[in-house]
């Protein structure tokens, strides 16, 4: 065991998987030599050689399209997209294209490409690097989207995600690549994509988040527990599929639920996880299922940020509205 | 007093000289002689032959799937006639081990690289089982995203030289895709990893109702390979020897290691952009018709390979006969697929089923067995 950032967690991953099976190819822009402007991948290049981990022309299109023919190839491409926002530009290669691989191909090719990308706002960056964009993945069928919110479970996870012969998109919040160290084994693990994990045990109410807000929900529980509300916290991890049995056993043991997100209202995944559980769960609903999410507007000015994005105090609230309907 | 001329450079001159370097190679005029005896590639009788039987297959082909689609027995059909040398030729310069990345356009390249004529009909029709590719068979689907096959090519052929394969990846797209984000992308990456690719763009004149000369202000559309820093050629698209000589050459360059290459082949359709209601005659007089007709890549090769004493009637007609049976037989074994459920679809979405995916097989399932 050793305690890792996050980061370091991803880092880690990519090693074990390139060591594992030299399929494996990292590429993207100023993946290699430089080590990735958040350093995910430092230190690959110099140990696996340039024909592995390789910088890629400015266009991240073309490294939609690389990722696709060198998967045709046999290889298993790990592509990185350097901020998420810059998704629209490469929007095609992966739900137009990577996604509907097997299925075009009546099941006889296949795409098993992860994309890598960091997300997230706190950290005040410049226009088109913090937007949550998971909504727009999570709806294309052919996709399975995975936001990891610990290091243990992010190199669990993206180790999964590699060996995965379909398309994953795997997207890094920002915030939490340095926000604290996690006991992390140094050997190879995977964590079984579309498993969420119940990051908190409670009865009185269910919180499901993914990504930053996992935290913010625990520190919401917390300040819930000293005013004697038991507070279950459960971690997607993977948003697309969505782990229902886990959701489902949560809310009918607590009989009311929350959803977070900090994507705006309009976007992420919330509205898809209540009305799951309207589907499946409401004869054991108490009150209904409130969501936490950002406001509809465009991501903010980076000084706006702390009045925009959701945190703990926003989750308290609306748990307690839950919880005295 | 009028401005005094810049002489420190000459952006317009520097234009035109580069646009000069872009010549047309031709090999067979339009009478079907040879005027560049020195690029004449050198087929054998046979192949000369073998080239011939295929671009008189593929016109016959053309002909009975217009027939079929109009009759309602073949869906989307892209019509081919006339871009017979641009497609057959170039394709006759391929091994089994190259890959190709079609357009729509481009079912025939896929027949003759080893596609079975009736996954190309179920294709058409939009069945999933036109697309299964049998393994060592190394072709896409034709891609309806156009651009999309140039940056994907760019990664096979990174694939293929990773691999250390003696192999080259193929792409095809038109005029108009020419101006797409991808289509540059794709021969800017190829360039930039000197990767095994060869970009085929067929300049038919128009992409559907938009001519070529609305798509952009260069003078061809082979000198755009100037902007990857790759060798671009302009081809006669009408006169298969050349197009032949050009992708074979680029070919032995690719394998060489000495990266991509880009391609414009100069040609004309006859017929309309697809079979789902263009007309042509809104957009192309008749006398630009009967000028390419002229040029039409069967009369000039039939004409090369008679007086070659390698052609003649009973040999055409031999291949037309076997066309129609081959495409007869194609459409009834096509017809004998059986018809696709929900379930087949929900099926072939993942290796590994999703819970959600799972559940609604069940649901198909149960409703499918009713």
């Amino acid at each position: 065991m050793a305690q890792m950032t996050m980061v370091q967690a991803i880092t880690d991953a990519l090693r074990t998987e390139m060591k594992d099976d030299e399929n494996v190819l990292v590429f993207g822009e100023d993946v290699g030599n430089n080590g990735g402007v958040f350093r995910a991948t430092e230190g690959l290049q110099k140990e696996f050689g340039e024909d592995r981990v390789f910088d890629t022309p400015l266009a991240e299109s073309g490294i939609g399209g690389l990722a696709i023919g060198l998967g045709l190839q046999g290889f298993r491409p790990v592509a990185e997209i350097q901020f998420f926002g810059f998704v629209y530009e490469v929007m095609d290669s992966i739900s137009g294209q990577m996604a509907r691989m097997r299925f075009r191909s009546g099941g006889s090719l296949n795409s098993p490409v992860t994309i890598r990308s960091p997300f997230g706002g706190g950290v005040h960056t410049p226009e088109m690097h913090a937007d949550s964009l998971e909504g727009l993945m999570a709806s294309q069928p052919g996709l399975k989207v995975v936001i990891p919110s610990t290091p243990y479970d992010a190199k669990g996870l993206l180790i999964s995600s590699i060996r995965d012969n379909d398309p994953v998109i795997f997207l890094e919040h920002l915030k939490l690549y340095r926000s604290g160290r996690q006991e992390v084994p140094e050997e190879s693990y995977t964590i079984p994509l579309g498993k969420a994990d119940v990051k908190r045990e409670g009865t009185d109410l269910t919180i499901i988040a993914y990504g930053a807000m996992v935290q913010e929900s625990l520190k919401a529980a917390e300040e819930l527990e000293k005013e004697d509300f038991s507070v279950e916290v459960i971690d997607l991890r993977t948003i697309q599929p969505l782990d229902i049995e886990t959701l489902v056993a949560s809310v009918e043991k607590t009989g009311r639920a929350m959803v977070v997100q900090e994507a705006q209202k309009q976007a992420g995944i919330a509205a898809n996880i209540v009305a799951e559980l309207m589907d499946r769960t409401i004869l054991s609903l108490e009150a209904p299922v409130l969501r936490v999410t950002a406001p509809d507007s465009i991501f903010p000015f980076s000084q706006a940020e702390q009045v925009w994005l959701p945190n703990s105090k926003d989750i308290v609230e609306t748990a307690k509205k839950v919880l005295t309907f | 007093m009028a401005a005094k001329k810049s002489q420190q450079f000459q952006p317009v001159e520097t234009l035109h000289a580069i646009e000069e370097k872009f010549e047309m190679v031709q090999i067979l005029n339009e009478e079907g002689e040879i005027v560049n005896e020195e690029a004449d590639p050198k087929l054998s009788d046979e192949d000369l032959q073998e080239l011939m039987r295929r671009m008189v297959f593929t016109r016959i082909l053309d002909q009975r799937s217009i027939s079929l689609n109009r009759q309602g027995r073949l869906g989307f059909y892209a019509p081919t006639a006339g871009q017979e040398a641009s497609q057959l030729a170039s394709h006759f310069a391929l091994t089994k081990d190259d890959f190709i990345l079609p357009g729509y356009r481009d079912v025939p390249q896929l027949i003759w690289h080893g596609w079975p004529l009736h996954q190309a009909f179920l294709f058409s029709r939009g069945h999933f089982m036109g697309n299964q590719m049998e393994e060592g068979l190394n072709i896409l689907p034709p891609q309806i995203i156009i651009g999309a096959q140039f940056i994907q090519a760019a990664g096979v052929a990174l694939g293929l030289q990773k691999r250390k394969k003696e192999a080259v990846a193929v792409t095809y797209t038109g005029d108009g895709g020419s101006s797409q984000g991808d289509f540059y992308e794709g021969i800017n990456f190829a360039g930039s990893f000197r990767s095994p690719a060869i970009f085929i763009v067929q300049n038919n004149q128009y992409a559907i109702s938009t001519p070529r000369e609305l798509q952009t202000s260069a003078k061809t559309i082979a000198q755009k390979a100037v902007a990857a820093g790759i060798p671009g050629v302009l081809v006669d698209g009408m006169d298969p020897l050349a197009v032949y000589a050009v992708t074979r050459d680029a070919r032995e360059r690719a394998v060489k290691g000495e990266g991509p290459t880009l391609i414009e082949t100069l040609c004309y359709r006859y017929g309309p952009h697809t079979m789902a209601g263009d007309d042509p005659t809104r957009y192309r007089t008749s006398d630009t018709d009967s000028e390419w007709e002229k040029k039409d890549p069967l009369i000039r090769f039939r004409k090369y390979l008679e007086a070659k004493g390698l052609w003649n009637e009973e040999k055409e007609n031999e291949v037309i006969e076997q066309a129609k049976d081959e495409i007869k037989a194609a459409i009834k074994k096509a017809d004998s697929a059986p018809k696709q459920t929900v379930t087949n679809m929900l099926e072939i979405m993942y290796e590994e089923i999703p819970f959600n995916v799972q559940e609604q097989l069940d649901i198909y399932k149960a409703k499918e067995s009713k």
